[in-house]
């Protein structure tokens, strides 16, 4: 079996310290392969933004090692996890974070700009970015313009304009009634299968993560099951 | 790079119009003030020097106290008598002509108009001395100046102003009661520095001394020299015989002085360059002020844009290229300001020229200096917020609301 593209391996992470500690992962494991459709489910408070944060490379583990295409985020520093970022990964928010006053071509736009590219490759990509979520007829408009589904695509655009290897994305169905929703799922699950994007989604409805290959359960800051069988960790955690 | 950042700092700019424009704001005014000082101040010297220049060479003035302008302390130095005038002109030799001077403040009236002039009481001579012609009319003669009437030479300004319209000559004016007959008028020498040289009367020393002065005392002599002579030697030969007369003690510092031309214009040059320095600096400090604006609405827009910064982050964009994007956008801004200011300044100086007659002045100096500094600015007072903006951590910066 080739290498996995993300691995978590025995994954902690410690908020505050003293008294006030709390520890919101307790050691997780995970693997996944390039090319996966992951939903992670689980409670409010278990964990999940917290590895999406970790898998992000937003934030780094207090402990264990996180291995993304064999290397360890966990040691890189601030601005090379950045540039990682910039390489690799795409974000979707549940809040859309569009920049407000903005239009939807700039926005798309902006990641190309952190890569130097030049006006008129950053117009095109921006515009195909745009086409692909059914949106090139709204380039020109702010995001108070937008409805919340079509703002929610304006991000989808933003995060796969660079071509990123990984699209993440923390509920990005939790602002949206179920029918954008659908649309979404759908816009994200044509992009796992035509571009070959590994997605991980954040979800706490079902017939959202119904979309996905893999299906991760996290409870109070464990992985519990995946795919309906008990994860190794949670076993370990439980013995 | 630094092209995409000065690009996204000008996008950022433009989105924020009204909040960008009061940011510079401070910087508008005070590279607005502190060029328009200094241009205002180079006019105004240029127009003393003008004025002095027109006093013309080879005369000095003699006056009572220690400088120029200056006021020395103690007891006010006593006036000239006639006969220090009448020693002057007879025991020194090259000098061509002597004018002894006495003025008081005066209102004109003519008719219903009136108006505040000062007269200056002296001699036919004081005409040549001071390069003086007239457009029309005559000087009094000689027999008018020993009789002391009740004639005078107006300038232009009074003219115009208590004879609008029609021809001062012949006609008459009363000051402060005196009625005087105008028999010259001056020729214009423009107006200029910090008075109006056309403001003037002119009339025979002995009239104005026994009406409105009531002493013969004489407040200056203005003294034409020979172009033959060496003029720092008539000087010196002066200034031997005044301390005879004045009783000044051989080590003892004398209570008059005598001035020539460039004297003169240097020290009223000191003067207004002081002057000047002073205003400028304190437009210095508006300009600082406006600096600070800056900081401040820098610091208020990285709290207001916490949101955007983690979104750039999240995105993958270094610390060192948020820092610079502020960074840029503060200095954009405050170059901005500057340009405004400069624009400002250029619009101000030729009003204020206007308003206070003096010559414009551009100065290419000033404007780069004054620009470079407003650029200085933006780099000091904008490296703070944008460094704080760059150390904010991605993920707390997209929760904040
Ligand atoms: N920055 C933080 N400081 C302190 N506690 C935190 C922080 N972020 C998350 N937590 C805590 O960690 C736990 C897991 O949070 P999170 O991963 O956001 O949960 P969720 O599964 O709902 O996304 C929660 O109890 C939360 O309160
Ligand atoms: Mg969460």
């Amino acid at each position: 079996m080739a290498e996995p593209l993300i691995a978590l391996k025995a994954v902690t992470k410690t908020f505050g310290s003293g008294q006030t500690a709390f520890q919101a992962l307790k050691g997780v494991d995970l693997e996944i392969e390039e090319g996966d459709f992951v939903a992670i489910m689980g409670p409010s408070g278990s964990g999940k933004s917290t590895t999406m944060n970790i898998l992000g490379c937003l934030d780094v583990p207090t402990s264990g090692e996180f291995l993304f295409k064999n290397l360890h985020v966990e040691q890189l520093d601030r601005d090379q996890r950045a540039l990682l970022r910039r390489r690799y990964l795409g974000f979707v928010f549940q809040g859309f974070n569009l920049l407000a006053r903005t239009s939807a071509l700039e926005n798309v736009e902006l990641p190309l700009l952190y890569r130097g590219e030049a006006k008129s490759a950053r117009h095109k990509a921006a515009l195909d970015a745009l086409d692909k979520v059914g949106l090139a007829d709204w380039w020109d408009h702010t995001p108070a313009e937008l409805s919340g589904g079509q703002q929610q695509r304006v991000a989808i655009a933003r995060a796969i304009v660079t071509g990123p290897a990984v699209l993440l994305a923390d509920e990005p169905t939790g602002n949206l009634d179920s029918e954008r929703s659908v649309e979404i799922m759908e816009l994200l699950t044509a992009l796992n299968r035509d571009s070959g994007i590994t997605v991980l989604m954040v979800t706490h409805e079902p017939e959202m993560a119904d979309y996905a290959r893999t299906i991760v359960h996290f409870r109070d800051g464990l992985i519990d099951r995946i795919n309906g069988e008990a994860s190794s960790s949670a076993l370990a955690g439980a013995g | 790079m630094l092209g995409t950042t000065i690009l996204l700092a000008i996008r950022e700019i433009r989105r924020h119009m009204l909040r960008s424009f009061l940011t510079t704001l401070g910087i508008v005014i005070g590279v607005a003030a502190v060029v328009t000082m200094v241009q205002l101040g180079n006019g105004a010297t240029a127009a003393v020097q003008q004025n002095i220049s027109s006093l013309g060479a080879n005369v000095l003035q003699v006056r009572p106290g220690q400088g120029f302008g200056r006021g020395g302390g103690g007891a006010q130095p006593a006036n000239f008598r006639e006969e220090d005038v009448e020693a002057i002109a007879s025991q020194i030799a090259g000098v061509r002509a002597v004018a002894p001077q006495t003025s008081a403040s005066v209102t004109a009236v003519q008719n219903a108009s009136n108006w505040q002039t000062t007269l200056t009481g002296t001699t036919a001579d004081y005409f040549t001395v001071q390069q003086w012609s007239l457009q029309s009319g005559r000087v009094w003669t000689s027999a008018e100046e020993t009789a002391g009437k009740a004639v005078c030479v107006i300038g232009e300004t009074v003219a115009d102003n208590l004879f609008p319209g029609s021809d001062p000559i012949g006609g008459s004016l009363r000051l402060n009661n005196v009625t005087c007959d105008v028999i010259g008028l001056l020729v214009s020498k423009g107006q200029g520095g910090f008075q109006d040289q056309d403001d003037t009367v002119i009339a025979p020393i002995r009239m104005v001394q026994r009406r409105f002065t009531g002493n013969r005392e004489v407040s200056s002599i203005a003294v034409a020299i020979d172009e033959r002579y060496d003029a720092d030697a008539v000087q010196a030969s002066m200034s031997e015989l005044l301390r005879e007369r004045r009783h000044i003690e051989p080590g003892e510092d004398q209570d008059f002085n005598i001035l020539d031309t460039a004297q003169i214009s240097e020290a009223l040059t000191s003067t207004t360059t002081i002057l000047t320095m002073v205003m400028a600096a304190v437009a210095g400090v508006s300009l600082l002020v406006g600096g600070i604006g800056i900081m401040n609405i820098m610091l208020v827009s990285v709290t207001e844009r916490t949101r955007e910064i983690g979104i750039r982050l999240a995105i993958g964009a270094v610390g060192k290229e948020v820092l610079t994007q502020f960074l840029v956008e503060a200095i954009v801004l405050a170059c901005i300001g500057g340009f405004l200011g400069l624009l400002l300044a250029l619009v101000l100086t030729a009003a204020g020229a206007t308003l206070v007659q003096v010559p414009f002045m551009f100065d290419v100096q000033i404007n780069l200096l004054a620009f470079g500094f407003s650029a200085a600015i933006g780099v000091i007072f904008g490296y703070f917020p944008a460094r704080r903006a760059a150390a904010l951590n991605p993920i707390d910066a997209l929760r904040h609301e």
